[in-house]
């Protein structure tokens, strides 16, 4: 057994020390916005925050995760009161299939929080590690800038503390 | 005459007799300015030419910076005496090379002095390309002066005195610089004195590979013996080589023509640039390189092909779990790493089986905490290998305790010293290289653009 804290709460998670976290999420704890892509880290699709950084879950086993905070796109708001990041990328209608966006989303939330107005340079350098095969990245790109302005105003949902839900 | 005063008149002379052999060894006239020539004034097939031999060279490389436009200079080399930044070799007029003639541009290939007469640092290879002949500096001269001139000014190199003085390079010349260090060799081959020529001239293979001596020349006594450039470690290509498999010429040409080798692995760090330029190189230069450098590594001895036959079989078997003294680093190892050096998916796409890792068989654990930390970042715009980077999941702790791990796992070398203290710095640094270079994309891989100029 070993603590897990995710979106603000531990949880007893009881597997091996080298399940990968995205296992842990989807099928224990039941938080299915991270998705399984390629299980290589190559896609980007499973991307969540741990210590305010963004990590590729499927390469990231749970042995790595002692007395460290994840943050899933659940923690970071919901449908009622969605975070400033989740309410750019709807409003920018930026989700074709929506497959690629909870990891896209993530890995925007930790740039953000990092650097609060980045240049389309640096969204593009920073989002590379993501496949998005719709082909929306230019509606991303305005999502990350909208999300950007969202928090001026809002407060952005503090992924890095993993208090979000 | 009293006796004070002969020695003081002495030393006078001494010292005027030495200034003015100081400034004869210093001191070069500048070239005249001419107006830039018009790109059409180069012929077709020599501009052509030229780009062969850049890619040959990696200009691009050096005098290219992340987010700048190609041959514009700017890139920052970490050097030990100080940082130096490329210059811009574009036909610009102002801050480019749009003013050089012919002439000044082969002085500078040969001595190292720019156009006004300044001596160049060596972080620009002209102990190498002092080898490059006339003919070649024309088509390079060509192919430079025929792209697109870009106003860039040089940055301002972070050096401290006397070493910000120019004429202290001339001193180093004296010392280091010496002129036909390549010479054709009548009982080989002329593919083999082709490769020679390459290697030792424009290629400037040891520029990385050879290690440096406390000037910072390169050691004569150690060619290609391995050495070190921006906190990565260029390995030995000689008989010295670390690489669990032998190379042969076979195996150097496929690696240098697709940038990968199923027995090695995948060039990545800054030898990605080098193969990716290299891609638009015609076959008969890869194989004349390949050929030569076979030679410089050697047939390899008994117990080195013993082990490679070894190694090569134990990769096709079902892994082994090593004994289990490092449980931390196996399970990192069986979670984030073996789901792709594990699974035999052929190469490119799949990780290399970790047992023919040269990093993992090298001196120092640079290169692995490099990779580990960072990934390899795929080519834009082209199928290509990538690895995701560690560094935002694994701690110093942790990665050194994998790379503890893969070394007694996949290689017959000691552990490595002090490995928390590299993995450490590789953090810090990050590698210029790897924040600053425009990175393996610069000369189209894709074959229909080699016959442009």
């Amino acid at each position: 057994m070993m603590t897990l804290k995710v979106n603000g709460r531990d949880h007893q998670i009881d597997a091996d020390p080298d399940t990968p976290l995205l296992y842990v999420l989807r099928d224990d704890l039941e938080l299915n916005a991270a998705k399984f892509g390629c299980g290589l880290g190559q896609c980007g699709a499973c991307t969540v925050i741990v210590d305010g950084k963004a990590v590729l879950s499927c390469v990231t086993p749970l042995l790595l995760l002692d007395g460290k905070q994840v943050t899933t796109l659940e923690g970071l708001g919901s449908i009622e009161a969605p975070a400033p990041i989740q309410r750019a990328f709807m409003e920018e209608q930026a989700a074709q299939c929506g497959y690629c966006i909870a990891g896209m989303m993530m890995r925007a939330q930790a740039l953000l929080q990092k650097n609060p107005k980045p240049s389309d340079d640096e969204i593009r350098a920073e989002l590379e590690p993501h496949l998005c095969r719709c082909g929306t990245h230019m509606r991303i790109l305005r999502a990350v800038h909208r999300a950007s302005r969202l928090m001026d105003t809002a407060e952005a949902s503090p992924a890095g503390n993993g208090s979000g839900r | 005459m009293t006796k004070p005063g002969i020695i003081g008149s002495a030393v006078a002379a001494l010292l005027i007799g030495g200034t003015v052999a100081a400034f004869a060894i210093a001191w070069r006239p500048a070239i005249a300015a001419i107006d830039s020539p018009p790109p059409q004034s180069f012929g077709r097939a020599l501009v052509k030419r030229g780009r062969d031999l850049a890619a040959i060279g990696n200009c691009a490389e050096c005098h290219t910076v992340r987010g700048g436009k190609s041959f514009a200079g700017g890139l920052p080399v970490p050097t030990p005496f100080g940082t130096i930044f490329s210059s811009n070799i574009t036909p610009d007029a102002e801050t480019g090379i749009g003013r050089w003639s012919e002439a000044a541009f082969r002085r500078a290939m040969r001595s190292g002095v720019d156009r006004d007469g300044q001596h160049l640092y060596p972080t620009f290879p002209y102990d190498h390309f002092t080898n490059v002949t006339d003919e070649d500096d024309r088509a390079l001269y060509a192919f430079l002066m025929t792209r697109e001139p870009v106003r860039a000014t040089a940055r301002v190199n972070q050096l401290s005195f006397p070493l910000d003085q120019r004429f202290v390079i001339a001193g180093w010349k004296l010392l280091f610089l010496r002129r036909g260090t390549w010479q054709p060799d009548a009982a080989q081959s002329a593919e083999w004195n082709r490769g020679a020529y390459l290697v030792e001239g424009l290629a400037h293979c040891g520029a990385c590979h050879t290690p440096r001596n406390a000037l910072g020349a390169e050691r004569a006594s150690a060619p290609f013996a391995g050495g070190d450039v921006d906190n990565w470690h260029a390995y030995a290509i000689n008989g010295q080589s670390p690489s669990p498999v032998p190379w042969d010429a076979d195996a150097l040409f496929a690696y240098l023509r697709d940038g990968w080798h199923p027995d090695h692995g995948v060039a990545r760090g800054p030898m990605a640039q080098v193969v990716s330029n290299m891609s638009s190189v015609p076959d008969i230069d890869i194989r004349a390189i390949a050929t030569f450098m076979a030679g410089v590594f050697g047939a390899p001895t008994p117990d080195r092909k013993r082990r490679g036959d070894e190694v090569l079989a134990q990769v096709k078997l079902a892994p082994v779990q090593a004994s289990n003294t490092n449980a931390e680093g196996a399970a990192i190892y069986a979670a984030a790493c073996a789901t792709c050096h594990e699974t035999n998916r052929p190469l490119p796409y799949g990780g290399v089986n970790l047992a023919l890792s040269t990093a993992i068989s090298g001196p120092d654990a640079r290169n692995t905490a490099n990779i580990v930390l960072s990934g390899v970042r795929p080519v834009e715009g082209e199928r290509s290998p990538i690895m995701p980077g560690f560094a935002n999941s694994m701690n110093d702790g942790q990665i050194s305790a994998l790379l503890n791990y893969l070394r007694s796992r996949f290689s017959n070398r000691p552990a490595w010293p002090g490995i928390e203290k590299t993995v450490g710095m590789a953090r810090r640094t990050q590698t210029v290289l790897l924040q600053t270079s425009a990175g393996p994309n610069n000369a189209p891989a894709d074959t229909t653009q080699r016959d442009k100029p």
